[in-house]
C-alpha cells in the first residue's frame, strides 16, 4: 500500500493549501509531519490571510496520491489545522516570486534587458557586472526565464516559493466556522 | 494579533506580549495559576495525580493541601508516574494525570507519553518549564518538552500567561480523551504558575481545528451489512480501539447475529470473554493458530477499532489475501492507512457497531441470516488440532513458565485485573490467561515498553480501589528483565498502599530476544544473559528479588517447584495490605508458539518446531489430514528460520 519515501522522481506535482490557527509553533508541527514521512517539499510559504489569526501555507510537492491522502489526513489531525485543500492547477492562479542576479556586462546587458521586457518582469539593480531581475508569474514562466538566463551566467537566486488561491469569488477561510480565533 | 517572525515561530514562544489575554476577564475569583491549575483539575473531577516534584513545579506542588479533592501518589521515576497513570486510565476509563517538573523530569515523561500515544491512552501530563524570560536561553533544567514531544502527542500547550490555565486544562482534558483517546502535554512555564489570574468555571473551550466525527453515515452502514449477507468466511478482528470505546456488548452481539468468529489483538484481549465459543483468541506474530488461520482464510475481514499493526498482519500483502474488507475506526487516518478497505466506516466504535448491528438485523428480518456451519466446521477442527500447548516438563527441572501462567489464572480471582511487562511472559500471559472482563488486561501493545508493568500495575490498583473498593485484585506477571527496568516503584506500591501482585517469571535471560537468537541468529546468545537466577559460585541471585522485595517491606517468595509455586500463589492471594512478589525460576529455553517470523507471510505460521499447519493447505474441513500434526520433514524447523532477517540468511 503506502509507498515511502512518498515522494519519487516521476510523482506528480500537487500544491496543498492549509490553513492554521495563527499561533508559535504551528510551522514546525507541520514541518515535522512533512519529515517523518520522507515528503520531499518542493516549497513552502507561510504568511497571514485576510483574517489575523489565521495562516495559510502552501506547499508543492512531487507526490504520489496515496501518500498524499495520508498526509492529509494525518495533517488534519493536528489541532492547529483548520483546512486543507490540494489545489487543482487548472483552477486556481499560482505564483512565485523570484529575484535572479545575472552576469551581465557591457557586451550582453541588451540581450538580457532584451529578455526582461519580453518575459515583462523588471529589472531592481543593476551594476556594471550584474543585473538583479524580479519576477513573478506561475512556475512555468519561471522556468522559462531562468532557463534563458542560464547562459548568462546567474550569479545568485531565491525563490519565495508558491503562493495559490482558487479562482472565483470565495476564500478558502468561508470554511472555518466559528469567530476569531484568540488567547492561549 | 502580531505575527510571529519565522524565528519565533520555531521558538514555540510569543515575544510579544498579546494584547488579547491581559485586556478581558476581571470578574472570577483572583488566585494564582497555580492555585487554578489545581483549581481546574478539581473541577475538571480528576480524583488522582501521579508525579514527582522539582524546582520549576513547585508553586503548583505547594498548593496542594491536604484537602486537596484529588489524591496524589507519589512515583519514584517520572516514567513510573507516566506509566501509573496509564496503567489507572485503562483500568478505570478515565483519563490518566500526571504532574512533572520541567527538563530531567519532562524528557523521564518522554517514554510513557509516546507508549500511550500508540494505544490510545488518555493522559494528561502537566510538566513545568523555566520562566519566559529564561526560555530558550538553555537556563537550569530547561528541555523544550513541547518541542521533544510533537512527534508522539496527540496534541500539546506551552503556557505562558496564567490567565490561560483553567482554559487549556479543559481543552486538554476534552482533547485527552475524546475521538481517538492519546497524550495531551501541558507545559507550563514558571511564569504562568505565579502569575494573577481571575478564576471562573467552566471555561469555554477554542478548537476550531477539532472535530472528531464519531457518528457513522448510513449508506456505508448498509454496505457493510451487504457484504456480510455475501459472505461466507467472515472474521471480526477487533483492536484495543474497541475497548477504549467500551464496545464489548456490540462486539459480542454482532457476532452472535452474524456467527461471526472474533478475534483480537493484543490490547483487546478480554472484550468478549474467552469463554464465549466464537472467541478464537489473538491473532499473529504469536497468535493461536485458529485465530491466526481464520483470519488468513476469511473472505470477509472486519476490522474493528484494529490498525493492521506489523505485529498482527505479518507481511502486508499476504495478509487475509482472499478478503473484502469493511474498517471501522474513529481515527480517519487509519482508513487505508495499511489497508484500502471496501467498506470504511469512520466513528465511534461502540456508535458504529449499535448502528450496524440494527441495519443487520433489517437486513436478516428480510433474507435470514447466512449459514456458516462450512467455516465453523473448519474453525473447529483446527481449534481441536492445534490448541494453546505446551511442555510442562521442562529438561533442567526449573518451572515451565507457561504452566506458572496457567496456575496464576486458575487460582485467580474472576475480576483480577492482569498487567505485564514486554517479552515472552507477555505473549503467554496473553495466550492462557482466561480473560473474563473487558478492561482487565493491561499490557504496553504498540509500543512494547520494558518497564511497563509494575508502574501500569501500581496505576491500576490505585483505579480499582477508586472505582471498585479495591475489590478488583491486581497481578503482575513480569519478566526479570522488564521488572528491573522500573523495580524502584515497589517503594511507591508500599507506601502509596497498592497491594500489587507481582509473578516475575525469572528466566534468569531476556528471554523474548534470546528467542530470536535462537531461531534466527545461530544461537548465539549475545548479551542477552542477565543472569539474575543464576546460583553459580561466582553469581548468586543478583539481584536477588526476594530480597529486594524485602527491602521495600514487601513479601518476597522464591518458587523452584511446582507445589511451591501453589503454595506461593494461594499465599500471594490472601495478603492484600502489602505488595507480594513471587521469583518463579523457569526454564530459560521456553519458546512461543505459535510464532509467525518477523516479515514472513502469516501463511508461514508455526504451531510448533516443525509443524505449520497453513504451509501445508490444512484448511479442509474433514479433520482427516493426521498427518499435520508431525513434522512434515527435517527441514521444517528451518522454515521458521527462513523468515525474516537477513542476519539469518549468512546463517551456513
Ligand atoms: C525499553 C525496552 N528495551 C528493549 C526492548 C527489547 N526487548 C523486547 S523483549 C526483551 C526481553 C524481555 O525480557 P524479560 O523482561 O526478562 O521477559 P522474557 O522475554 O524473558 O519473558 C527486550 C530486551 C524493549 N521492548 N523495551
Amino acid at each position: 500500500m503506502a509507498i515511502y519515501p512518498a515522494s519519487t522522481p516521476h510523482s506528480e506535482r500537487h500544491t496543498l493549501s492549509v490553513l492554521v490557527e495563527n499561533r508559535p509553533g504551528v510551522l514546525a508541527r507541520i514541518a515535522g509531519l512533512f519529515a517523518r514521512r520522507a515528503f520531499n517539499i518542493n516549497s513552502l510559504s507561510v504568511s497571514p490571510t485576510e483574517r489575523p489569526d489565521i495562516s495559510r501555507v502552501t506547499v508543492t510537492a512531487d507526490v504520489e496520491q496515496v501518500p498524499l491522502e495520508q498526509i492529509i489526513k494525518q495533517l488534519n489531525k493536528l489541532l492547529h489545522v483548520l483546512k486543507i485543500v490540494d489545489l487543482d492547477n487548472t483552477d486556481a492562479v499560482e505564483r512565485e516570486l523570484v529575484l535572479i542576479k545575472v552576469a551581465a556586462n557591457e557586451t550582453n546587458r541588451s540581450d538580457v534587458l532584451e529578455i526582461v521586457r519580453l518575459f515583462r518582469v523588471r529589472v531592481v539593480d543593476v551594476h556594471p557586472e550584474s543585473l538583479t531581475i524580479e519576477a513573478t508569474g506561475a512556475e512555468g514562466k519561471i522556468d522559462a526565464l531562468l532557463g534563458l538566463l542560464h547562459d548568462y551566467g546567474i550569479i545568485e537566486l531565491v525563490r519565495s516559493g508558491a503562493v495559490a488561491v482558487t479562482r472565483g469569488p470565495h476564500a478558502l477561510s468561508e470554511k472555518v466556522v466559528g469567530s476569531e480565533i484568540r488567547g492561549r | 494579533m502580531v505575527s510571529p517572525t519565522p524565528l519565533q515561530a520555531f521558538s514555540g514562544v510569543q515575544k510579544a506580549p498579546t494584547k488579547t489575554s491581559k485586556q478581558t476577564l476581571v470578574d472570577g475569583e483572583k488566585m494564582t495559576g497555580a492555585q487554578a491549575l489545581i483549581r481546574a483539575l478539581e473541577d475538571l473531577g480528576v480524583q488522582d495525580v501521579f508525579g514527582i516534584p522539582g524546582g520549576a513545579i513547585l508553586p503548583v506542588y505547594h498548593q496542594i493541601h491536604d484537602d486537596t479533592k484529588f489524591r496524589f501518589v507519589l512515583m519514584r521515576h517520572e516514567q513510573g508516574a507516566g506509566h501509573a497513570a496509564e496503567g489507572y486510565a485503562v483500568a478505570t476509563g478515565r483519563v490518566g494525570v500526571c504532574i512533572v517538573t520541567s527538563g530531567p523530569g519532562a524528557t523521564n515523561m518522554v517514554t510513557p507519553i509516546a507508549d500511550a500515544n500508540m494505544d490510545s491512552v488518555p493522559l494528561v501530563v502537566i510538566s513545568g518549564q523555566v520562566g519566559i524570560d529564561s526560555i530558550g536561553t538553555d537556563a537550569f533544567q530547561e528541555a523544550d518538552t513541547v518541542g521533544i514531544t510533537y512527534p508522539v502527542v496527540k496534541h500539546s500547550y506551552l503556557v505562558t500567561d496564567a490567565q490561560d490555565i483553567p482554559r487549556v486544562l479543559a481543552e486538554a482534558h476534552y482533547i485527552a480523551r475524546s475521538g481517538r483517546p492519546g497524550p495531551v502535554v501541558v507545559d507550563v512555564s514558571k511564569t504562568a504558575q505565579v502569575g494573577e489570574m481571575y478564576y471562573s468555571w467552566p471555561q469555554k473551550m477554542i478548537l476550531p481545528g477539532y472535530n472528531p466525527t464519531t457518528k457513522p453515515h448510513g449508506h456505508v452502514l448498509r454496505e457493510a451489512a451487504k457484504l456480510f449477507e455475501q459472505s461466507y468466511r467472515p472474521v471480526l478482528y477487533v483492536g484495543g480501539g474497541a475497548m477504549r470505546s467500551n464496545a464489548g456488548a456490540q462486539v459480542k452481539e454482532l457476532a452472535d447475529l452474524t456467527d461471526s468468529p472474533i478475534v483480537t489483538t493484543l490490547p483487546a484481549r478480554g472484550i468478549v470473554p474467552d469463554s464465549d465459543p466464537k472467541v478464537l483468541g489473538m491473532l499473529g506474530m504469536h497468535g493461536t493458530l485458529a485465530a491466526t488461520a481464520a483470519t488468513q482464510k476469511c473472505d470477509l475481514l472486519v476490522a474493528i477499532g484494529a490498525r493492521f499493526d506489523d505485529r498482527v498482519t505479518g507481511k502486508m500483502d499476504a495478509f487475509a489475501p482472499a478478503a473484502r474488507v469493511i474498517h471501522i475506526d474513529i481515527d480517519p487516518a487509519e482508513i487505508g492507512k495499511r489497508r484500502q478497505p471496501d467498506v470504511p466506516i469512520v466513528g465511534d466504535v461502540a456508535e458504529v457497531l449499535d448502528a450496524l448491528n440494527a441495519e443487520i438485523k433489517r437486513g436478516q428480518a428480510i433474507r435470514g441470516a447466512t449459514n456458516l456451519k462450512p467455516w465453523w466446521n473448519l474453525i473447529n477442527s483446527w481449534r481441536e488440532k492445534y490448541p494453546m500447548k505446551y511442555d510442562e516438563e521442562t529438561p533442567d527441572g526449573t518451572l515451565s513458565p507457561q504452566w506458572v501462567v496457567e496456575e496464576l489464572s486458575r487460582q485467580a480471582a474472576p475480576s483480577t485485573i492482569w498487567v505485564s511487562g514486554v517479552g515472552q511472559h507477555q505473549m503467554w500471559a496473553s495466550q492462557l490467561i482466561d480473560f473474563e472482563n473487558p478492561h482487565s488486561w493491561i499490557s504496553s501493545g504498540g509500543l512494547g515498553t520494558m518497564g511497563f508493568g509494575l508502574p501500569a500495575a501500581i496505576g491500576a490498583r490505585v483505579g480499582s480501589a477508586r472505582d471498585f473498593g479495591g475489590k478488583k485484585p491486581v497481578w503482575l506477571i513480569d519478566g526479570d528483565g522488564s521488572f528491573q527496568m522500573t523495580s524502584e516503584e515497589l517503594a511507591a506500591a508500599f507506601i502509596d498502599n497498592a497491594p500489587v501482585k507481582i509473578a516475575i517469571l525469572n528466566n534468569s535471560v531476556y528471554g523474548m530476544v534470546r528467542q530470536w537468537q535462537t531461531l534466527f541468529y545461530d544461537k548465539h546468545y549475545s548479551q542477552t544473559s542477565i543472569q539474575d537466577g543464576e546460583n553459580t559460585e561466582d553469581i548468586v541471585n543478583v539481584p536477588d528479588f526476594v530480597k529486594l522485595a524485602e527491602a521495600y517491606s514487601c513479601v518476597g517468595i522464591r518458587a523452584t517447584t511446582q507445589d511451591e509455586a501453589k503454595a506461593a500463589i494461594k499465599r500471594a492471594n490472601e495478603i492484600n495490605d502489602r505488595p507480594v512478589l513471587i521469583d518463579f525460576r523457569v526454564y530459560k529455553d521456553a519458546m512461543v508458539w505459535p510464532m509467525v517470523a518477523a516479515g514472513q507471510s502469516n501463511d508461514t505460521v508455526t504451531y510448533k518446531p516443525g509443524v505449520q499447519p497453513l504451509l501445508h493447505n490444512d484448511t479442509t474441513d474433514s479433520g482427516s489430514d493426521s498427518g499435520a500434526d508431525e513434522p512434515q520433514n527435517d527441514t521444517d524447523h528451518a522454515a521458521v528460520a527462513d523468515g525474516a532477517t537477513a542476519a539469518e540468511q549468512s546463517k551456513e
